[in-house]
């Protein structure tokens, strides 16, 4: 390996390894508010890139009637609630909010043509379709067992990823989609190219963090969604509804996969079940931070991107089995370090 | 004869299986010898998901170990399938028992988590191994032989499938009802009481993780002799899940739930594979939405699954156990009275900044009953924990029965001749008071896993029962033996568990406030029975905070505030003590 492969491949590591720090704070943030193990995270990835590309190609993303069907069914589950507490002024929000957004949406996407639009709204587009589906999830598949065992939670979260991924087929088809570049700007380092789209990656995963950060520490969402992080409990008594946590924290969880697709679709070719194994290494990531620390969860996981990058070099067949098994060695770091004493 | 009932109905279920492979058309048969296979995967998981508490989506990759261990052996060199079945489980020990150790030390999340890397680590393994063939996968494997006969078609297989199945399943059965199994069934949610009552609780989650994984190898055995040839496909992540979903289904917390899971989980699939293409006009594994959004259904309306609602057709095992009158189990030497028992010395304990022991110091001794009293915050639990090794000491040493203790942890302290109870009571709801009470005799058997999937562990099993039996009697609490000790009032409760720390034959008894709660009469029963158990010679360390209760048993008194020891004496010095009156009701200005 030559200075300049070795460029190469640390680029490629580091641009993995930023999109892969973005999806492990997401998986820290859902933990640490909700006690899910969103293992569904990597779908979203795969949702953002695909349905971008689908509108891109002038075709109607089938996540338009995902979000439909989603909608009507929340609609369903809180108006028969209105009517049995008798709060019937509350119908037509409840009817308007899950059932007439999706569907003034889906006419929005059939009246225009979205290929001929420029990009960012192509982008803000996709975001509308697909970050929705987060907090829509929760309310439908986690908040009915929202007090549940992690275990319980963790095999709800397998059983959501199952039938996402199976959506996916579905909407997507099987082959891969790639969308073009945001940049076509390249810079010489040395005597290595320096992709344009790479140091957006990088940036813009940079400039998500800081948000992110900026969200937890000046923003009162952000305060109360740390506040449920630390103790559920007391955050409830000072009146931070666990529910409108979950919901919050699935938000931001979709919001960050959905980027995170958009953002690498251009550099890789996204399948319909590709996200599963992006969103494991950000887990793997994350545990490295033990569920629990951002920074470290986020330096877990360029090194994560970095390994990937090498290994693909080295032992490309095995890239993967070497990802996976990094966790065994972190799991271990992990329990030596621990004294944990399990309460119930 | 409800007993006898159940007998014939399982003698039903043989016949039919016996007879099935003669009346059924060859397709039935097929999938018949797949939901066998998927069984004998989904059993292990009922022991380790439903029972223990505790879940996997690597199954999958254990299956392979067991396939592709026999594949490569039979194959490449020659081996006779009947030797690579022990050379397949014992490759599914070893890394189940590495991963096992990594990983069960954390919290549950991180032992599923581990799983699922390691699931997708080891498919890609098999895929990209020259030597396993890689993506197609090794072809040729030989067809069993039992002395001339081969066990070739799935007719032949059908009859070994099943047959292993219901020999796990009773082996699975029959170790749940043990000494062992007590154990397995209390890690899930009282990690912290079985530890005190002596069981190893990290050695027996390994053990559960390790038979799954064993269950699962097996199954994989079978399958590779079954198809004759291997690919990595069968052994994804993917089937991992659906491993876990035919457990879930069928119902986690029972062993027939696991033939029940695997039976829905494949016909369904058959049907859904037939009619989801044609109905929505592409090809692909569609039916993997139907089994998510089901199983978000049923864990959300049905977690017990569905064998708990097929089961409450047919005539109820006998719920409570068989108590068969028989020899006493062996006792420990106990010390003479007025043996130093206990002695504290210096014990601190901080919770960071905060200090919640601070250089206490006391002794107890053999047939004395001595009270720790003092407002609440003083750190009484806390020394409770640090003493019985639930939440050690910062600093100081604990010396019980002339050893240092205060390194140990809890079931070490326990095997010495300690036995508590707890404050917020901590016993298994579903369990009977029998069995709740039989844990804590945990330590005086000594039949393993083994012994009591064969049932060779009756003899000393009929003891310990009765020893519990013993001490719910001698508490007064006869009449609810048999009834699940979630539905016994919270001060009866607190009695189950003086009953369970006396199973243990304790020198040393360490009470938690166990009158709070009680009326008046059941007050009075509970400190006549403490002053028999001081006469036999044990050793109480009470925390109580009803001062008439104390003040009328203890023989001395140890008063906590903020930590640290206020006062010590005689109930009557105490009394009288200002500084005692000034901490429990304010100075007088």
């Amino acid at each position: 390996m030559d200075l300049q492969i070795a460029l190469l491949l640390g680029q490629d590591g580091l641009t993995n390894g930023a999109i892969y720090a973005l999806l492990a704070l997401a998986l820290v943030l859902v933990f640490a508010v909700t006690r899910v193990i969103f293992i569904p995270q990597g779908e979203f990835v795969a949702f953002g890139a695909l349905t971008l590309a689908s509108l891109q190609a002038g075709k109607l993303p089938g996540t338009v009637w995902l979000l439909l069907a989603l909608g009507v069914l929340i609609g369903v589950l809180e108006g028969s609630r209105a009517v049995r507490a008798g709060q019937l002024r509350r119908l037509p929000l409840i009817v308007l909010l899950n059932v007439g957004v999706p569907l003034l949406l889906a006419g929005t996407l059939i009246a225009v043509s979205p290929a001929t639009l420029p990009l960012p709204v192509q982008v803000l587009l996709a975001l509308m379709l697909v970050v929705p589906l987060g907090p829509m999830i929760y309310r439908l598949a986690y908040q009915p067992v929202a007090e549940a065992s992690v275990l319980v939670l963790l095999i709800v979260s397998v059983a959501v990823h199952v039938a996402l991924t199976g959506l996916g087929l579905l909407f997507f088809g099987a082959e891969g989609s790639r969308t073009p570049p945001f940049t076509e700007v390249s810079f010489a380092v040395g005597d290595a190219l320096l992709q344009g789209q790479t140091v957006l990656v990088i940036v813009a995963s940079l400039g998500l963090i800081i948000a992110l950060y900026l969200f937890f520490e000046r923003t009162i969402y952000g305060k109360a969604l740390r506040a449920t992080a630390m103790n559920r409990t007391g955050a409830r008594l000072m009146g931070i509804s666990g529910t409108l946590a979950g919901m919050l924290s699935f938000t931001l969880a979709a919001l960050i996969g959905v980027l995170s697709g958009i953002l690498i679709s251009p550099i890789t070719t996204i399948y319909y079940d590709s996200g599963f194994l992006i969103g494991l290494k950000g887990f793997v990531g994350a545990i490295i931070g033990g569920l629990a620390s951002y920074p470290v969860a986020a330096a877990g996981a360029a090194l994560v991107g970095l390994l990937e990058s090498y290994s693909s070099f080295w032992a490309s067949a095995f890239k993967e089995v070497i990802v996976f098994t990094l966790i065994i060695p972190v799991l271990l770091w992990r329990s030596l370090k621990t004294t944990h004493v399990e309460e119930q | 004869m409800p007993a006898v009932r159940s007998t014939t109905l399982l003698a039903v279920f043989i016949v039919a299986l016996l007879v099935a492979p003669l009346l059924l058309p060859e397709f039935y048969i097929t999938l018949l010898d797949y939901i066998g296979l998927y069984a004998i995967v989904a059993l292990g998981l009922v022991v380790l998901t439903g029972v223990g508490g505790l879940t996997s989506f690597g199954q999958a990759a254990f299956v392979g170990l067991g396939a592709y261990s026999s594949a490569y052996l039979t194959t490449v060199h020659g081996v006779s399938p009947w030797l690579t079945l022990p050379a397949g489980l014992l490759v599914t020990a070893v890394v189940a028992i590495s991963l096992g150790l990594v990983t069960l030390r954390l919290s549950g999340h991180f032992l599923p988590l581990g799983t699922i890397a390691w699931g997708i680590s080891l498919y890609y393994l098999f895929g990209n191994l020259a030597g396993l063939g890689g993506h197609t996968g090794l072809t040729g494997i030989p067809p069993l032989t039992l002395f001339d006969l081969e066990v070739k078609t799935g007719r032949e297989f059908f009859y070994l499938i099943w047959a292993v199945l219901l020999l796990a399943l009773l082996a699975t059965r029959n170790l749940l009802d043990s000494r062992e199994g007590r154990a397995i069934r209390a890690l899930r949610g009282g990690s912290v009481m079985a530890e005190a009552m002596g069981v190893h609780t990290a050695r027996s989650k390994i053990v559960i993780f390790t038979l799954a994984a064993l269950y699962a190898s097996t199954s994989g055995w079978l399958y590779a002799h079954l198809q004759r040839f291997v690919n990595p496909t069968p052994f994804s992540l993917t089937q991992g899940i659906e491993y876990l979903f035919m457990a879930v289904i069928g119902g986690v917390a029972h062993v027939w739930g696991a033939i029940v899971g695997a039976g829905l989980i494949s016909i369904l699939k058959q049907w859904l594979q037939d009619w989801l293409p044609k109905l929505l006009g592409q090809s692909g594994n569609f039916e993997i939405i139907v089994f998510g959004v089901l199983m978000i259904f049923v864990l959300q309306r049905a977690r017990d699954g569905v064998w708990p609602m097929i089961a409450r057709h047919f005539p109820q095992p006998p719920t409570r156990a068989q108590l068969r009158e028989a020899p006493p189990l062996a006792r420990r030497e106990r010390p003479a009275a007025g043996a130093v028992l206990l002695e504290v010395k210096d014990a601190c304990k901080r919770f960071g900044g905060l200090v919640a022991n601070d250089r206490m110091n006391f002794q107890v001794r053999a047939g004395e009953v001595m009270a720790l009293i003092g407002p609440n915050g003083a750190g009484k639990s806390t020394m409770f924990n640090g003493i019985s090794g639930v939440d050690p000491l910062t600093s100081g040493s604990v010396i019980f029965r002339g050893e240092r203790v205060e390194s140990l942890p809890a079931r070490d302290i326990a095997r010495l001749g300690m036995s508590r109870t707890f404050q917020h009571v901590r016993l298994l709801p579903g369990m009977s008071v029998l069995e709740n009470v039989a844990i804590g005799a945990h330590l005086r058997g000594r039949k393993g896993f083994v012994a009591a999937a064969c049932r060779a562990d009756r003899d000393e099993e009929d003891r310990l029962l009765f020893e519990a039996a013993r001490q719910i009697e001698r508490c007064g609490l006869s009449e609810q033996m048999h009834e699940p000790a979630g539905s016994l009032p919270l001060g009866k409760q607190r009695i189950v568990e003086i009953a369970r720390a006396l199973a243990a034959d304790p020198c040393l008894l360490l009470l938690d406030e166990p009158a709070a709660g009680l009326r008046y009469l059941e007050k009075q029963a509970l400190g006549d029975l403490l002053r028999r158990l001081r006469d036999e010679g044990i050793g109480i360390l009470l925390v109580e905070h009803d001062m008439d209760f104390v003040m009328g048993l203890a023989d001395r008194v140890v008063v906590m505030e903020f930590g640290q020891k206020l006062a010590a004496g005689l109930p009557e010095d105490i009394q009288r003590n200002p500084a005692v009156v000034e901490a429990y009701l304010g100075g007088v200005e």
